[in-house]
């Protein structure tokens, strides 16, 4: 909400919808003067006028909520891990799917790791990548604790169908530090064979920038690492990148970079979508 | 004071000194020992648990399924156990060692975060095992916060809550403290787990059982992370001194730490300059080969970057903390030169 009102692009809010009458959420909403609804996603349903719905409830509902959104023709941006469309990391493949129904946004971790898994990939083939998202206590709520399983899985996924790894794996660690951390991820690349390091490097310092125009607080601690580690594929070099993900601060701390950064990613995918409706014609960073 | 039960862990925490290189021959050999010597549970995994094999913790050389497969064939009595660490390992592969034979399973979360593990407690109870929490990095909070932690395991479906000392930083009346604030507040039972980086794990041992521990780990010749655990051998000779042993052969572990694990370990964890940093600067006593190798990779001293962990307020299984903190350290002294 916050991150389309500072900047809504081709966008408009129409509508913030809940199921509580009484969350804080939906009264500060109005307090902003933005239509909000307790009504849930018949609120949603009754207003034609809505073309992209973002959808951050959780996977059993948003099952139910992209039959109901693709029947009535709303575009819907999954915040959830339920899946029901393609994976989708803006820089990297939003492009080839302007004219589905329904795109997932898989993971804040995928979010944030998968552009450079993938900017290896433009280059050399990736046997292997595997991530380790740690992210501060406080900014995991009960969803993600509740199903910290999910996270693995699909992040893991994305790291195969988006970033191009053969195969994927990914770790999350909850950190309590006080005061919190920031989200950092590691990401560790194993290329299939020989390659150029001059031209990984290149290619990660442009997808860093690419991210960058949506996430202003994403960056990477140092040039990448090259590191040779025995593997189950024998002695090889293991590139190892350091991200750390600053929160806008919008209206949640800096520290909850991982949230932000799926928050900007929908409002890219939704702004995206928006000029792709609207025929809007610029140079779009997928 | 009551005999407590012992849990062997040289084939889960030793796999840390091993860098996950156990074979099937050594793991039957091991669980062999152990078994005869009347030990009733022997925890065997990758050491930071199921799915563990991978770049920040180091790969397997033989998988864990099979090493598990040959600890089950291999024991009479004693029952298999495995780690599982949620965000590491998942419900899929806690099913898939269900299946190769684990009777037992050890969830564990940093002392902090007890309520990840809800869903992997309800499969294995599902499952059947036997279930354990482990609390790790437990000098990190006070005894009240722990034992309210360990409530919420408890609430899962925990049959036992360990204290667990990963860093090896605890003094024996921190480690009383908190094995009585479990025992006070949960009525299932309480475990120690110990690490000898300060000199302490049997002290350690010792207090917790005075507290009242009903269960406590150790392994081989001390064969674990860091300056190792407390030596299974040693704790049978000490229990039996107390009139307290459980049915361990006292000397049969001693012969199974002489003769099958020491001939293998590739160095005898001791409290050394590293491991005593890792225990005053109360990190996690895994870092220690990696600090190593980094600390080389970056010309640092290891201690540089372990008490730098330890202001940073890493928990388990941040290793890849520690390359991060060698690209600041040498960032700042590029600066400085």
């Amino acid at each position: 909400m916050y991150k389309i009102l500072r900047d809504p692009g081709h966008m408009e809010l129409a509508l913030v919808a809940g199921i509580d009458p009484q969350s804080e959420g939906l009264a500060r909403a109005r307090s902003l003067g933005i239509p909000a609804s307790h009504e849930g996603i018949a609120a949603v349903l009754a207003d034609p006028e809505i073309k992209i719905v973002f959808d951050a409830t959780s996977a059993k509902a948003h099952v139910r909520h992209a039959r109901l959104l693709r029947e009535a023709g709303k575009i819907a941006v999954d915040l959830t891990p339920a899946a029901r469309g393609p994976y989708v990391v803006p820089p990297v493949n939003l492009g080839q799917h302007l004219d589905e129904p329904n795109v997932n946004l898989i993971t804040c971790g995928g979010q944030a790791t998968i552009p450079l898994v993938y900017a290896v990939s433009r280059v050399t083939p990736v046997r292997y990548a595997e991530i380790v998202s740690t992210v501060a206590s406080k900014s995991a709520g009960p969803g993600t604790r509740q199903n910290i399983d999910e996270f693995t899985f699909t992040t893991a996924r994305g790291l195969e169908a988006l970033g191009g790894a053969q195969q994927g794996k990914a770790i999350i660690i909850l950190n309590p530090a006080e005061p919190p951390i920031l989200m950092r991820n590691t990401i560790y690349v194993i290329p299939a064979g020989d390659f150029d390091k001059d031209a990984v490097v290149a290619s990660v310092e442009q997808m860093v920038a690419d991210v960058q125009r949506y996430v202003p607080g994403y960056r990477l601690k140092s040039a990448p690492v090259f590191d040779r580690r025995s593997t189950p594929w024998g002695e090889r070099v293991v590139i190892a990148m350091l991200l750390e993900v600053t929160g806008a601060g919008d209206f949640l701390p800096p520290y909850s970079g991982n949230l932000d950064i799926m928050t900007a990613a929908a409002r890219q995918v939704g702004e995206l979508f928006a000029r792709h409706l609207l025929g809007v014609r610029e140079e779009v960073v997928a | 004071m009551k005999a407590p039960r012992v849990t062997d862990t040289t084939l889960r925490d030793g796999s840390h000194a091993m860098k996950h290189q156990f074979t099937r021959e050594q793991v039957q050999q091991i669980v062999q020992a152990l078994d005869a010597a009347g030990v009733p549970v022997i925890e065997v995994t990758h050491g930071d648990g199921l799915a563990g094999s991978s770049i920040q913790y180091g790969f397997s050389g033989t998988s864990e399924m099979d090493l598990i497969e040959a600890a089950r064939q291999s024991a009479t009595r004693a029952k298999i156990a495995a780690l599982l660490i949620p965000g590491i390992g998942t419900r899929q592969e806690l099913r898939e060692a269900a299946q190769r034979g684990v009777q037992v399973v050890r969830i564990a979360t940093h002392c902090t975060e007890a309520d990840i593990s809800e869903q992997h407690f309800g499969l294995a109870k599902e499952l059947g095992l036997e279930t354990v929490g482990f609390l790790m990095m437990a000098h990190m909070r006070p005894p009240e916060f722990l034992a309210e932690q360990a409530a919420l395991m408890e609430s899962y479906g925990a049959d036992c809550v360990y204290i667990v000392d990963s860093a090896g930083a605890m003094l024996p009346d921190d480690a009383r403290a908190r094995v009585r604030a479990l025992k006070e507040r949960l009525s299932i039972q309480v475990g120690f787990h110990a690490h000898n980086n300060l000199g302490l794990a049997i002290g350690n041992t010792l207090a917790a059982i005075e507290a009242g521990a009903d269960q406590v780990d150790g392994c081989l010749r001390g064969l674990g992370a860091g300056a190792g655990n407390a030596p299974t051998e040693l704790i049978a000779a000490v229990l039996d001194r107390l009139g307290i042993n459980p049915g361990l052969d006292v000397f049969a572990l001693m012969d199974a730490a002489e003769y099958v694990v020491a001939p293998i370990m590739p160095y005898q964890p001791i409290p050394d300059r590293d491991a005593i940093t890792i225990g005053y600067a109360g990190v996690y006593s895994t870092f220690l080969l990696h600090a190593r190798h980094i600390a080389a990779e970056f010309g640092l001293d290891p201690r540089e970057l372990l008490v730098e962990l330890g202001r940073r307020q890493a928990v388990a299984g941040q290793e890849d903390w520690i390359l991060d903190v060698a690209v600041d350290l040498a960032q700042a002294k590029q600066r400085v030169a």
